[in-house]
């Protein structure tokens, strides 16, 4: 798509009239969740945050994908990394996140580990073929957005007889998450959440669908949506017609990226590389079926498989309040940590951690 | 000589002696160095500004530029953003055994043609050579002596609550035209370096207005680092406006498509001006004269800080007129997983 046509996106006229129009729509408070990093960050960086009624109330969501990657996990790949003759291939995200006693992958590089800044699996696979004294192994971390790629660099590497290709699958689902998220018992009258802003790159794999429950066993509405500030505009625009009227419908409002029905080939892929299995989610805890194990097929490329890589729970950091947060419970500013024992430069939670979570995007944007 | 620097260049024996004289000198010509002293011997009236860079670059040549002419402009302009007129540079490679001679000459050659260009001279200078993998390929320091022409002279603790936030040109050419390059992307518009020594810009501007509060150059960490600097050092708050923010449709696109912002890009060859709000434009009409700066415009203003004992910092009003932070990065930029 041209960068034009994506200008009247934030056409500041444009979203100010769709501003007068939620204004109007608006019965009392509505609180929404985007459940989605990339939302949190658009939110704030394109400044609507600043532009909202105060009648909206705005949380974010466990969708940052660095965030939920929990401790245990963490210590895993950085234990990997110190390992001789293995090649760490990651999105850089992963690079500056910090384990226990203080280790990142960024500190271990320094250290002499080989740790490699990737653009996308196949650059793993490549990597792997001009190394073959090593053992590359890509940090498979994301949700289904980033899923599908890693499954066919499996598939690829498993094609060219790419033997020291490995993977360590910490996949997350987000349609379980959101299940949990909605099934945990209700907080206090007018704490709760009204209403969902969907993840537009997860939705573009899974479709619509998967969403559906919200709004049918819930009673809340739900909005898939682009990440450009008139996109979430009118996708709260369209959350607070349907609390005014009383109807929690679930909606596509992103369809020039996102079909009704998702993108079934990336979901076959999918399915072909991995299977579901229980997962651990950072400052939420166990949620049953939301991750991805590598099949049975390709259990040659399953980094788990071949280091014997078991990931136990761990207790959660003390005074850390991040799976408050990441349920909706918790302004990040009212954590007592917030910008005093933690920050970007020295996070203690994982929503500090990442440029995309809800604690880093509070200290980084948030003007007053 | 040989095709490739071997480690008897750096040994200060008869291979040195025809390093220096067959490259070096050839390159750099001028009659302090001819003089061959183990320094030189300089005068300049009045105060002096000094400053001191080392670059390593990868890739060495780059669209736009390289390692040789980058390690002229980053220095010239260091010292030029002092307030001072720069005259002599001195310039210390440390090259890794096997260089292939063509590409140092090819180094030398451009770094001694911008040389050149900002009219400084090459004064004196040091060669290393240390083995194969104790330095990856080429890496050069310069320092640079200026003179210092106006005083008070622009300083980072300047910025005072009602000045006018300039910027000379486009913002993250450079950044950009090298993360794209080591990532191995093309666009369909090719985007170059800026890199570019600003001194003869920035002697205008002094010679043509008395009181300039600030010059900086925002090179690594970007606009917004390099105006983060500068609010905390003089206590302010430096609002700008997103839409004011000079960047090449090009370089927005790339930044995009690569998860960055481009107000964090690394610069070689622009500069902030903060100047009273009363001298703004008679600044940007000496500024839009010189080639290196037509694209001069006013990005913002300096406000003094919401609430008492507030640290400085920078306030983005964003297209929608919003407000944002504009914080200091915590690294460097790392592209992300989606």
């Amino acid at each position: 798509m041209s960068l034009e046509i994506l200008d009247q996106f934030h056409d500041p006229a444009l979203c100010r009239s769709v501003l007068d129009r939620l204004c109007a729509t608006l019965t009392g408070p509505l609180r929404f969740m985007e459940v989605c990093g990339t939302h949190t960050v658009a939110i704030f960086r394109s400044g609507l945050r600043s532009l909202l009624p105060k009648e909206i109330v705005h949380l974010s969501g466990p969708g940052c994908p660095v965030c939920v990657t929990h401790e245990a996990e963490i210590n895993a790949f950085l234990d990997l990394a110190e390992k001789p003759g293995v090649i760490i291939a990651t999105f850089g995200d992963l690079m500056r996140v910090p384990g226990s006693r203080g280790r990142t992958l960024k500190a271990a590089q320094a250290d002499g580990a080989r740790v490699s800044v990737v653009y996308s699996p196949p650059d793993a696979i490549k990597l792997a073929a001009e190394n073959p004294d090593a053992k590359v192994v890509f940090l498979g971390v994301g949700f289904e957005t980033t899923a599908p790629g890693v499954a066919a660099s499996l598939m690829m590497a498993k094609a060219q007889g790419v033997s020291n290709y490995r993977v360590l699958s910490f996949h997350k689902l987000v349609p379980p998450a959101l299940e949990a998220l909605l099934a945990d018992a209700d907080p206090a009258p007018g704490q709760g959440i009204d209403a969902f802003i969907m993840p537009g790159h997860v939705s573009a794999i899974i479709g619509v669908e998967p969403y559906r429950v919200v709004g049918e066993r819930y009673g809340k509405a739900a909005a898939v949506a682009g990440f450009e500030p008139l996109d979430i505009l009118q996708a709260l625009l369209f959350l607070a017609e349907c609390q005014r009227d009383g109807t929690p419908k679930v909606a596509n409002l992103y369809r020039r990226v996102v079909r009704d029905e998702g993108n079934a080939k990336a979901r076959a892929v999918m399915a072909q590389a991995f299977t579901s299995a229980d997962a651990l989610w950072r400052g939420i805890g166990l949620i049953p079926g939301s991750g991805l194990e590598i099949a049975p097929e390709f259990a040659a490329f399953d980094a788990k498989r071949d280091f014997a890589i078991e990931i136990k729970d761990c207790p959660p950091l003390p005074g850390c309040k991040c799976g408050e947060v990441l349920k909706g419970r918790l302004a990040p500013n009212l954590c007592p940590l917030f910008g005093k024992a933690c920050t970007p430069a020295k996070p203690v939670g994982p929503c500090m951690v990442s440029t995309e979570g809800s604690c880093a995007a509070y200290y980084k944007y948030q003007v007053d | 000589m040989s095709d490739k620097v071997l480690l008897d260049y750096g040994s200060g024996g008869k291979a040195s002696q025809r390093l220096i004289g067959e490259l070096f000198l050839k390159n750099f010509d001028n009659p302090e160095l001819r003089r061959m002293n183990d320094g030189a011997v300089l005068s300049l009236p009045g105060k002096i500004a000094v400053s001191t860079d080392t670059f390593t670059v990868d890739p060495i040549f780059f669209p736009g530029g390289d390692i040789g002419r980058l390690s002229v402009h980053g220095t010239v302009n260091d010292v030029a953003m002092m307030g001072a007129v720069p005259r002599y540079l001195t310039c210390g490679f440390l090259i890794e055994e096997g260089l292939p001679m063509e590409l140092l000459t090819s180094v030398v050659e451009s770094l001694g043609a911008a040389a050149r260009e900002a009219g400084v001279w090459v004064v004196t200078g040091d060669t290393k050579v240390v083995p194969k993998g104790a330095a990856d390929k080429l890496f050069i320091n310069t320092t640079g002596i200026g003179e210092v022409i106006v005083d008070p002279a622009p300083a980072g603790d300047r910025a005072t609550a009602g000045d006018a936030i300039l910027i000379s040109g486009t913002l993250g050419d450079h950044g950009l035209a090298i993360l794209s390059t080591r990532q191995g992307l093309a666009f369909e518009t090719p985007v170059l370096s800026d890199c570019a020594s600003l001194n003869h810009a920035i002697e205008a501007l002094l010679r043509g207005l008395p009181d300039v509060h600030v010059l900086r150059d925002p090179t690594r960490g970007g606009l917004a680092t390099t105006l983060n600097e500068i609010a905390i050092a003089s206590n302010v708050t430096c609002e700008i406006v997103e839409d004011l923010i000079p960047v090449r449709p090009e370089v927005r696109g790339g930044c995009s498509l690569l998860g960055l912002d481009p107000l964090y890009l690394a610069n070689e060859g622009k500069f902030i001006c903060i100047v009273p709000e009363a001298q703004a434009e008679a600044a940007l009409t000496i500024m839009r004269a010189d080639p290196l700066c037509t694209g001069a415009t006013r990005i913002g203003t300096v406000m003094a800080p919401e609430k008492a004992g507030q640290t400085g910092r920078v306030v983005l009003k964003t297209g929608l007129g919003g407000k944002r932070l504009l914080g200091m990065l915590e690294g460097e930029q790392l592209p992300r997983i989606c």
